[in-house]
């Protein structure tokens, strides 16, 4: 091989070398929809909402029960039932989507576009820059007219994966949805019956088979919002 | 009528063996109470440990709801041996001393006495089940307070408001009436039969052990004489605390799962309290007091 050939080998390598890191910093830049997002969460700095909880598990028989959601930025978020026992997925309901955009330590990668209740959405994937955070990537499918984030998608390093879907009613201009619900993998349940002394059921085989493998949701249908008047630290 | 109930309920209440069972439920009732109270976040977390893998629990789970359910699942079932100690002891216990003669020479007739201290043995009954819900239920409300009832079963999780919960302890220990009452009168029937009281008491005690081992092997050979085994339905006071789910799975507030279950339990052992202390009766009128 002579010279020549040398400088072509590294002439075009060198190319690909630059043309790749340029499409990555281009690829690892914030999206600009996921910046109108962000500019439309950002009217918020805290909240209080009301609404009614509706847990929905296979091997849970509970009724709907009013709750109260307080938020603050950056990333504060409580779920309160009113006098009452709250059940909640591990970790998943801090992941909303204030929770994930206003921690600004993320990467986007355009996904293209779904269509998804007759909605045209577009599908951009985050990717977090802080190695301490609980989530390893997140997709959000957004409607680019509107700048609403319709349904989100997202793993974390310890609580498994968790999608969240949201619709949105008056509280739309501030990006906040009317109902979400939160859907996960649920484990299988089964207390020996030493423990809860029920000797003597009918068919415990058979009622822990239909209870197996079924995902669970958790519904939140907001009344209202209280937004910017101020939500104290103890709440959290 | 009145006046034997009266003699009868003196007779009961001048024993100290018949305050026995309450100082024993007490005692058990407080221990476990104190346990709950010292330890009770760590047992609390061990029941909910599949729970906590998926979920996030956000109240006051130990609360005197839930502790009244454990204690009535623990003691429910050794109640029926307290209350053996008494109820056999009601007719055998005289004719052991040679009273039941002095008894049936009164102008009143035996079924008369017969049912004045079934009566009166039902009282006693009652009153240690009246303990039992003041200590379990009032006592723990006051001690841990109250929240929903999270009721962690067997395969499933029941959780139930709290301010739908009361009415179902009312229901649960009215039918726990019931289940105590047909031991009463197992007992009273056990002591009809002997002159001594060690048989009945022993007898009666062994019956519900023997049953109660028979109605909780799931073996298909037991399974068709478990439904008519007074043992079989005297757990079923549990019935109250499992509610009814709609279509979307979600709980009706004030429902209950499976009424008929606790009516059918109910008329098993209404038949069993009547069909014992009915032959109570035949076995005293044809028994020979003479010898």
């Amino acid at each position: 091989m002579n010279i020549k050939n040398y400088k072509k080998i590294v002439v075009v390598g060198g190319w690909f070398i630059s043309s790749l890191i340029i499409s990555l910093t281009t690829l690892a830049q914030t999206d600009p929809l996921i910046e109108k997002v962000a500019q439309k969460l950002a009217l918020v700095n805290d909240y209080v909402a009301e609404g009614v909880m509706k847990t929905d598990v296979s091997f849970i028989k509970a009724s709907l029960g009013k709750v109260k959601v307080y938020f603050k930025k950056p990333n504060l978020l409580k779920v309160k039932k009113e006098g009452g026992i709250s059940l909640l997925p591990r970790g998943g309901v801090s992941l909303t989507i204030n929770t994930l955009l206003n921690t600004k330590q993320y990467t986007t990668i355009a996904g293209g576009t779904q269509l998804l209740n007759g909605k045209n959405l577009t599908v951009i994937k985050l990717i977090p820059t802080d190695d301490n955070l609980d989530w390893v990537i997140s997709t959000l499918w957004i409607d680019p007219i509107d700048a609403l984030v319709y349904k989100t998608a997202t793993t974390t390093k310890e609580n498994g994966s968790y999608e969240i879907t949201m619709q949105y009613g008056d509280y739309a201009k501030y990006g906040l949805a009317s109902k979400i619900v939160f859907s996960f993998n649920t484990k299988d349940y089964k207390l020996p019956n030493g423990i809860t002394l029920e000797f003597g059921d009918e068919d415990p085989a058979a009622k822990q088979k239909a209870l197996k493998n079924k995902k669970g949701t958790i519904e939140i249908t907001y009344n209202n919002y209280t937004i910017n008047k101020g939500v104290p630290n103890t709440i959290f | 009528m009145w006046s034997l109930i009266n003699v009868e309920l003196y007779k009961i209440f001048r024993r100290p063996r018949t305050y026995i069972a309450f100082g024993a439920i007490a005692a058990l009732i407080v221990v476990i109470q104190l346990g709950l109270k010292i330890d009770g976040n760590s047992y609390a977390a061990f029941l909910m440990k599949d729970i906590n893998d998926t979920l996030t629990v956000d109240g006051k789970v130990l609360n005197g709801y839930l502790i009244c359910y454990i204690l009535l699942q623990l003691l429910l079932v050794h109640v029926p041996l307290l209350v053996a100690l008494i109820a056999a002891d009601m007719i055998s216990g005289e004719a052991n001393l040679g009273t039941l003669r002095l008894l049936f020479s009164t102008p009143y007739s035996r079924t008369h006495w017969v049912l004045a201290k079934f009566i009166a043995a039902s009282v006693y009954t009652i009153l240690l089940l009246i303990w039992l819900a003041f200590l379990a239920l009032f006592v723990s409300m006051w001690v841990f307070g109250t929240d929903d009832l999270f009721l962690m079963k067997s395969n499933y999780v029941v959780l139930i408001q709290q301010n739908d919960v009361l009415w179902r302890y009312v229901g649960a220990f009215v039918f726990a009436s019931f289940s105590l009452l047909t031991v009463t009168s197992l007992g009273f029937l056990m002591s009809s039969m002997a002159n001594n009281s060690i048989g009945p008491i022993v007898g009666t005690m062994s019956a519900i052990v023997f049953f109660t081992i028979l109605s909780t092997l799931n073996i298909p050979l037991f399974t068709v004489i478990k439904p008519y085994l007074f043992t079989t339905h005297m757990n079923n006071w549990k019935e109250f605390f499992d509610i009814k789910v709609n279509a979307n799975n979600e709980a009706i507030t004030g429902s209950v799962l499976n009424i008929p279950k606790i009516k059918t339990s109910l008329i098993v052992l209404s038949l069993h309290i009547i069909l014992f202390v009915s032959a109570s009766i035949i076995i005293i009128k044809k028994k020979d007091i003479l010898s």
